[in-house]
């Protein structure tokens, strides 16, 4: 799960971590409010989506009057944001932060993350703060400075250490406030459990404070049961509404951009459909697994969701039984299709205990139902019916 | 035969009465898996649906049943736990089905096995089979046939679909063994790899891969220097996912353009391994390759 900026600053100050004082606005009267509030005659007027590169795009302005603040805040809010991670169509904005501005000396960039190869969090730091971390990662990884944290052992004072004196701080106030920023970061992402705690930019101002002037945190979805405060802040406008639907029938979902819908059970599984609707030409217009249990609720409720995407030509199910009857699926499957009408070819694949009885009942059904020997059979099916290869 | 479990495995379920624990244990049962023992806190000397003897703790169900395995089906906010009581109990074999255990639970126990001699497979993972002698986990039994193909996996049905191309073409299986899609696994492609490439009665295997992280590359590394005169065939699910999305598992990720399907499927070919892109040909490749190593027969036998 995702949260705006103000929200993950919000988290992160209860740690010590020091952020420019901000306050949230949703409309550009609040803007001005805040930004009276807050005094001071700079301020920076910043979108709040969830998808970065927000600066590039245009979300994030410098104003040194008011009338500038209330000048942004009118420009950025409702705003269709582009940014490399919305896509073409872009992220409407919805709420907006005014921060007071900040006397910035040098910028840095300092993220934490699982590293899977060792199964330990690793902390990583930069001193090219503000650029693209992947960018700097793939031409020249040696000016990324990591540090892995023991759990066992949990963040320690030399970790900080090493981390400020790579990050090129000196002084004792410099590397006393960068002590009190790590592990103020480091103790928030394990307390919160999060998958990404990204500071980018860190900055040092001219007055050798250390502050975190962004911050994106993500949270791991499966702890998210400890974590009611963190759940609190989902925003679901920032998130697809067919995902949020299947979300809440407990179903991985994903839209994608093609015209066979798929519908299938296992995630590994769920991929190499639409790999195989790949490789014999057409396009997945979803990732969705209904679960090792297909149970005929879930199986209803797919169908509901695919089908109220107007991109879908054909549906192509694939389901491996394993524990799971083929003849439950196939009754789950003929009332789904009599629930929903479905008018577009469908393709069924099963395989696994009872298959011969639930492919009798898929073709005694009476519904337009094409069965497929195997999973390239059947997504060659799909392919066909969308028209063939593209 | 095999690797991991055999008909000596002598299993413990923890969560024996929860709904999947209790279930799965009578498929195991059914499939002839010598289940010696559960554990449920609080339940110690009931005995299970199954007539099989509960405990209140691992280290009291081991001492009492000489129990070499167990499986896990704990729900997740307690899983972790769970499978840290069987490190503690020093269980060699661990295997823990749950699926959605938090990560920051899962460091713990990654430490924990680091100074320890017991194997975790999984979290979030079917389980693992030895076709003919031991079922632990949550596979469907009757698609399997033994014999002397290895079969691994970070996915549970992508796994069955191998099992069952391959027993189609009268194709036994050795161990199938799957790994789990969590960004930490106690049993990674590596350390399986290393298990099949030692048996001796594993003469060839399949590796399902996905995409997220980088333990495919690392498998495909040792398999390129070390692996000697026995056929593997390739696959690697989500050529097709968008980078940034989480495709289900939990670790099937793309993210800062690490983890793709196409660094994963260069890697394995550039190791030798027969790359499929269909997985529907998994198990013709198999028996293609085999039948050019004169190992067909074998493998049928």
């Amino acid at each position: 799960m995702k949260v705006h900026e103000h929200q993950g600053k919000e988290i992160l100050r209860k740690f010590g971590v020091t952020t420019p004082r901000g306050k949230v606005a949703f409309s550009v009267d609040e803007a001005v409010a805040a930004a009276n509030e807050l005094g001071g005659n700079i301020w920076v007027v910043k979108a709040q989506i969830h998808a970065g590169g927000r600066g590039k795009g245009g979300g994030v302005k410098l104003a040194r009057s008011i009338d500038e603040v209330r000048e942004h805040a009118d420009a950025i809010l409702g705003m269709q944001l582009i940014t490399h991670q919305t896509g073409p169509e872009g992220q409407k904005v919805r709420r907006l932060y005014i921060e007071e501005g900040c006397d910035i000396a040098r910028e840095l960039y300092v993220g934490a993350l699982l590293d899977r190869a060792v199964g330990r969090i690793v902390i990583m730091a930069s001193r090219e703060g503000g650029m693209d971390i992947e960018e700097v990662a793939a031409n020249t990884p040696e000016l990324i400075h990591k540090v892995w944290i023991d759990p066992a052992e949990g963040f320690q004072g030399y970790h900080a250490r090493q981390l400020a004196f790579a990050l090129g701080l000196e002084g004792k106030a410099q590397l006393r406030a960068a002590g009190t920023f790590f592990k103020g970061l480091y103790d928030a992402y394990m307390a919160y459990d999060c998958s990404l705690a990204e500071i980018n930019p860190l900055v040092v101002t001219g007055s050798g404070d250390v502050i975190a002037l962004d911050a994106k945190l993500n949270f791991d979805d499966n702890a998210l049961y400890r974590h009611p405060d963190v759940l609190a802040m989902r925003d679901l406008d920032e998130e697809d509404a067919s995902e949020v639907e299947a979300g809440e029938h407990g179903l991985s979902f994903i839209k994608l951009d093609g015209s066979i819908g798929c519908l299938v059970n296992g995630a590994g599984l769920a991929m190499a459909t639409m790999d195989t609707i790949k490789l014999f030409g057409a396009e997945p217009a979803n990732f969705l697994d209904v679960g090792g249990g297909a149970t005929a609720e879930k199986v209803a409720a797919a169908f509901g969701i695919i089908t109220s995407d107007p991109a879908v030509k054909a549906i192509f199910v694939n389901i491996f039984g394993g524990i799971m009857k083929c003849d439950v699926i196939a009754e789950g499957v003929i009332t789904a299709v009599k629930t929903t009408g479905l008018d577009m070819p469908l393709v069924v694949r099963l395989e696994g205990t009872n298959v011969e009885l639930g492919k009798k009942m898929l073709a005694e059904s009476g519904l337009n139902i094409l069965a497929a020997g195997s999973m390239a059979d059947g997504a060659k099916m799909a392919v066909a019916a969308v028209g063939g290869a593209t | 035969m095999s690797i991991l479990v055999n008909k000596d495995t002598r299993l413990l379920v923890q969560g024996i009465t929860g709904k999947h624990g209790s279930f799965h244990t009578g498929q195991a049962m059914e499939y002839g898996t010598t289940v010696v023992g559960g554990v449920v806190p609080g339940k110690g000397g009931q005995t299970s649906s199954h007539g099989v003897p509960i405990f209140n703790t691992v280290r009291e169900a081991v001492a009492a049943t000489g129990a070499n395995a167990t499986s896990i089906y704990v729900p997740p906010p307690f899983a972790a736990d769970a499978i840290l009581e069987a490190i503690d109990a020093e269980i060699p074999v661990i295997i823990a089905i749950t699926e959605g255990i938090p990560v920051t639970d899962m460091l713990t126990v990654q430490r924990a096995l680091e100074s320890s001699d017991s194997r975790l497979v999984g979290p979030n993972c079917p389980g693992v089979i030895t076709p003919g002698e031991c079922k632990i986990g949550i596979m469907p039994g009757h698609i399997h046939k033994a014999g002397k193909v290895g079969v691994l996996s970070r996915s549970g049905t992508l796994t069955y679909e191998a099992v069952g191309q391959l027993t189609a073409l009268g194709i036994g299986q050795s161990t199938c063994v799957g790994i789990g899609g969590d960004p930490i696994i106690g049993t990674k492609f590596l350390d399986v790899i290393k298990l099949f490439a030692e048996d001796d009665d594993t003469i060839a295997f399949i590796m399902i891969g996905e995409i997220g992280g980088s333990a495919e590359e690392e498998g495909a590394a040792w398999i390129k220097a070390n692996l000697k005169g026995k056929p593997v065939v390739g696959f690697i699910a989500g050529q097709t996912a968008p980078p940034g999305r989480r495709m289900g598992h939990a670790g099937a990720i793309v993210s800062g353009g690490q983890g793709t399907a196409a660094g994963k499927m260069e890697a394995m070919t550039d190791a030798g391994i027969a790359v499929v892109e269909s997985p529907s040909d998994m198990g013709i490749t198999m028996e293609k390759l085999l039948a050019e190593r004169g190992l067909l027969e074998i493998a049928r036998a």
